[in-house]
């Protein structure tokens, strides 16, 4: 594994992000949808508590819209164009395009995460936070949003088209996160022996997420997001191996 | 001679289509390898092989003793390739593309610059380095694959199809830069202009079906053409008929056709012969006055037609 290549391949493809407007215009869509998110479904100012937990917790229902448009042009628009036999005649592995490239999206949904510090700023003029419980629910946020960005790549292998890419990553986005949905599991354990009802719910962002979008770190939660993270990248490498020349 | 490029029995079968079905040749340092074959022959896919793109159904490729299977890394940093359609990133500038390429490629500092910069110059495309790949003409987006593939002065180089759809002035400077670093470089380029046979390649693999039909030098490939050493003569105030008769009781004389043009007729030597120094004597001794008189070199379109039709083929 070659450190500098992965740098390279992740610094092209962050630019890449900034060459059109997509950039700016995801952000924009971000901070809007964040904001109202926070503000009028999550009751930031009747809660009367000086937390962020009405901006975090609402961060799986956003992701499943959001991460899928950046995650979309990975592979598919490399294959579409054709650069990916360029990219693959390079001295690069496919591990090293697949994390560079991963890496990429990542920091870039870091940066969109980060811009929005006003309502960390609000919340501490308001009042007088737990920012360590911020700072872990920011860190939580962000690794939930790898998990995301990793399935969302992953599927960007399959195909060309990147509106293919987008929508298949928007449901199975939203199988993951619904699998600890009360509805869903209400649905299960009506029938359901209860071991099979925990294996649903133990694979699902939510179960994982809210303990961490309280500011609650759990070994447990994280290793389950680095792992699934692990496990979709390995599989985007299989797949791009298997099937850039088509 | 290096050998740089050696390819044993390679093969590319996709389900039931032998797209690749037994390859082998082999290419030295100083050699420009003109690769031919209709579309659809295998061109394409064997050299995917040989850059590591494609995985090989068998056979091996090794390419300045790299084998491509076992240490595909090293074959890539020994190759430059420019791959079909020269794909690049078309929001990126050639500049920011280049720069790319050149850390990828290992290179840095005043290295990495002086790389780019030369890499640009060569390919000529200095002057459009900072608009958006995509805004640039057909030609000017395969001179910046070019300047790609040469920008790390690598000992081999793959180029499919390097000239398709440029224009003459711009494939005129295309083969001027490929026959620049011909001397220091063993070069593959795939192609079906046949003229570029001569004005690149000092060696021709042809290849059909999957298959290696012809392996040899420009001369041999028009050597193999019926028209080879043909000699086409006509002769003032002699008819066409007299003229072949007479023509054709000489020994080394396979046959005769009119031509139509001139009141001449074309004269096929036996077994490819030189026969046009013997022949004019003999005409020239019977009386005659020879009017005028050339020697064929041999058709390539027509070595091609022959070389890549099976009998009964529609096409």
């Amino acid at each position: 594994m070659n450190m500098h290549n992965i740098w390279f391949i992740m610094k092209r493809e962050f630019n890449g992000y900034f060459a059109t407007p997509v950039a700016y215009v995801f952000i924009v869509i971000f901070l809007l949808l964040a904001g109202f998110s926070t503000f009028f479904v999550g009751n930031f100012f009747d809660r009367g508590e000086a937390d962020l937990y009405p901006f975090f917790s609402m961060h799986p229902w956003l992701y499943i819209l959001l991460i899928p448009a950046i995650s979309m042009r990975l592979w598919a628009e490399e294959r579409k164009s054709g650069s990916i036999e360029l990219l693959m005649t390079l001295p690069v592995s496919v591990f090293e395009a697949v994390i560079g490239k991963f890496l990429a999206a990542w920091a870039f949904t870091g940066l969109a995460l980060l811009l929005n510090f006003p309502l960390w700023i609000t919340v501490n003029y308001l009042g007088s936070p737990d920012n360590g419980v911020i700072f872990a629910s920011f860190l939580g946020s962000l690794l939930m949003a790898g998990g995301f960005l990793a399935i969302g790549a992953c599927i960007s292998a399959t195909t060309k088209n990147q509106v293919i890419a987008f929508v298949v990553s928007v449901v199975v986005s939203l199988i993951f996160v619904l699998a600890g949905y009360g509805i869903v599991l209400d649905f299960f354990s009506s029938w359901a022996p209860r071991v099979l009802v925990d294996v649903i719910s133990s694979f699902s962002f939510l179960t994982h997420y809210d303990a961490i979008s309280k500011g609650v770190i759990d070994m447990r939660d994280m290793l389950y997001f680095a792992s699934l993270i692990a496990i979709w990248l390995f599989a985007n490498a299989l797949i791009v191996n298997a099937r850039k020349a088509d | 001679m290096t050998l740089r490029i050696e390819i044993e029995d390679l093969a590319k079968h996709f389900g039931e289509i032998k797209a690749v079905d037994g390859v082998t040749f082999s290419v030295s340092k100083g050699e420009v390898l003109g690769f031919l074959g209709p579309n659809g022959a295998g061109k394409s896919t064997t050299m995917k092989m040989i850059t590591g793109f494609l995985t090989p159904t068998r056979g091996t490729v090794r390419v300045c003793g790299y084998d491509v299977l076992t240490d595909p890394i090293s074959v890539k940093a020994s190759i430059g390739y420019l791959p079909e359609g020269a794909p690049a990133y078309a929001d990126m500038t050639p500049e920011g593309f280049l720069k790319f390429i050149a850390d990828v490629r290992g290179l840095r500092g005043a290295e990495k610059k002086r790389a780019v910069a030369s890499a640009a110059e060569k390919a000529r495309i200095t002057h459009v380095m900072f608009q958006p790949i995509e805004t640039l003409s057909k030609g000017y987006k395969r001179r910046v694959g070019l300047a790609q593939a040469i920008l790390h002065n690598p000992p081999v180089l793959i180029m499919d199809e390097p000239t398709d759809g440029l224009d003459p002035n711009q494939k005129y400077e295309v083969r001027t830069l490929i026959n620049e670093m011909a001397e220091d470089k063993a070069i593959i380029i795939s192609t079906h202009i046949l003229e570029e046979v001569h004005a690149m390649c000092n060696r021709n693999v042809l290849i059909a079906n999957g298959k290696i039909e012809f392996d040899g030098t420009p001369h041999e490939l028009e050597a193999l053409s019926r028209y080879h050493n043909a000699v086409c003569v006509s002769v003032g105030g002699v008819e066409t008929d007299a003229l072949s008769r007479f023509v054709e009781s000489l020994d080394d004389v396979a046959g005769t056709e009119p031509l139509n043009f001139n009141n001449g007729i074309r004269i096929f030597p036996k077994g490819g012969k030189q026969i046009t120094l013997e022949l004019s004597e003999r005409i020239r001794s019977n009386g005659w006055q020879i009017e005028s008189l050339y020697v064929e070199n041999g058709r390539l379109d027509e070595v091609f037609r022959t070389l890549t039709t099976r009998p009964g083929d529609a096409a």
